[in-house]
């Protein structure tokens, strides 16, 4: 039984195609067979974050337009031999696609991987409705800052009148410092106003940006972040996985001796 | 200093976005443009200052949730409105000029 994941935000850069890139990468490592989409169109980035930018030969645009078979856009992943990538095309824009047409390259599709993940664009146009239209369950992506909860409670609200019967929230780039400081709002603030189930806390971590400079999604490595996706990929498998203590609770004499070197 | 005036009963940034983002969401999910609210409150005010004096400048309209939890929640609409003369008078005068 093959699942289609969308990843999605509504607000741009807070880490779509990174949790992407991860949980593709996660879910092929613990055997899955994996596709990953990158819906895109016109300003692709997954195929980057992925390290495959030099393989591509023809993208999403070209399989739609009956250009070439699926079979020959899809690119074979450097580490994993059970994870795929269809790029999207950089020239042509959202319009180019039609979500019927999504629709009818993913049923193609589901027979042959366990996993079909799209990487979303920002916004709610076309693009959206694109990446949403084939999906059963949705990863809401954000980070712990006001304009991006107010984005993700729109897209959830887009979402069920969609009538997607799994939305499950990740939060990203969480500064458990500033949490601890009380100027940040913490994951369990942000699980209870956008009231949809927690799949996973990814820490800001300075490894993310190095992976992807790198072009290596750092998924089960021994950072934070890598740990952080491992236990998302655990969880979208059924495993209970407890979740990291980022946010521990500061002791009294921390507090104390906390005057005494800040002011 | 930051956290002397936290300990003494300033708010944090934390807090702040939390109660900031959970009026806005609420009007968001409601529905409800700043345009309408605004027509409600110049309402209101006209309605309350026939029986009362109220300082419609400062006064404050809400979209609030009510009690149960979860994404389906049932609206309620706040108003806090200060009065400046409750003048039971003038609702005689009032009353009786409807008459």
């Amino acid at each position: 039984m093959c699942e289609v994941i969308v990843v999605t935000s509504g607000k741009g850069g807070v880490g779509k195609t990174t949790t992407s890139a991860n949980v593709g990468t996660g879910l092929a490592a613990l055997g899955k067979k994996v596709v990953l989409i990158d819906t895109d169109i016109g300003l692709r980035n997954l195929d980057v974050v992925m390290g495959l930018e030099n393989r591509i030969v023809y993208n999403l645009v070209d399989v739609v337009e009956g250009k070439c078979r699926v079979k020959q856009a899809l690119i074979k992943d450097k580490r994993h031999t059970s994870l795929y990538l269809l790029p999207s095309a950089q020239t042509r824009d959202k319009t180019a696609v039609k979500p019927e047409q999504m629709v009818k390259m993913i049923e193609h599709l589901k027979n042959q991987f366990d996993y079909v993940i799209l990487d979303c664009p920002a916004g709610i146009e076309q693009g959206f409705q694109n990446a949403i239209a084939a999906a059963d369950h949705a990863l809401v992506v954000t980070t712990p800052e006001v304009s991006a909860i107010r984005d993700a409670d729109r897209i959830i609200g887009l979402l069920e009148a969609h009538e997607f019967k799994k939305i499950d929230l990740i939060i990203n780039r969480l500064r458990m410092d500033m949490v601890k400081r009380g100027e940040m709002m913490s994951s369990a603030d942000v699980a209870d106003i956008l009231s949809i189930p927690l799949l996973g806390v990814v820490p800001d971590d300075e490894n993310v940006v190095i992976a992807t400079n790198q072009g290596e999604p750092l998924v089960g490595n021994c950072t934070l972040a890598g740990q952080a996706y491992q236990n998302i990929c655990y969880r979208l498998l059924g495993q209970e996985v407890p979740f990291m203590e980022l946010e521990k609770g500061i002791s009294f004499w921390t507090k104390v001796s906390g005057i005494f070197h800040k002011n | 200093m930051g956290r002397f005036k936290l300990w003494f009963g300033k708010k944090s940034s934390r807090d702040i976005a939390k109660d900031r983002l959970k009026i806005l969401l609420i009007s968001d999910r409601a529905n409800c443009s700043p345009e309408t609210m605004e027509m409600i409150k110049n309402d209101i005010a006209r309605v309350i200052s026939k029986y009362m004096k109220i300082d419609a400048k400062s006064m404050e309209i809400q979209i609030k949730k009510q009690g149960c939890k979860g994404r389906s929640m049932s609206p309620a609409l706040y108003a806090s409105i200060p009065i400046i003369d409750i003048g039971v008078d003038d609702v005689k005068t009032v009353q009786n000029q409807r008459l």
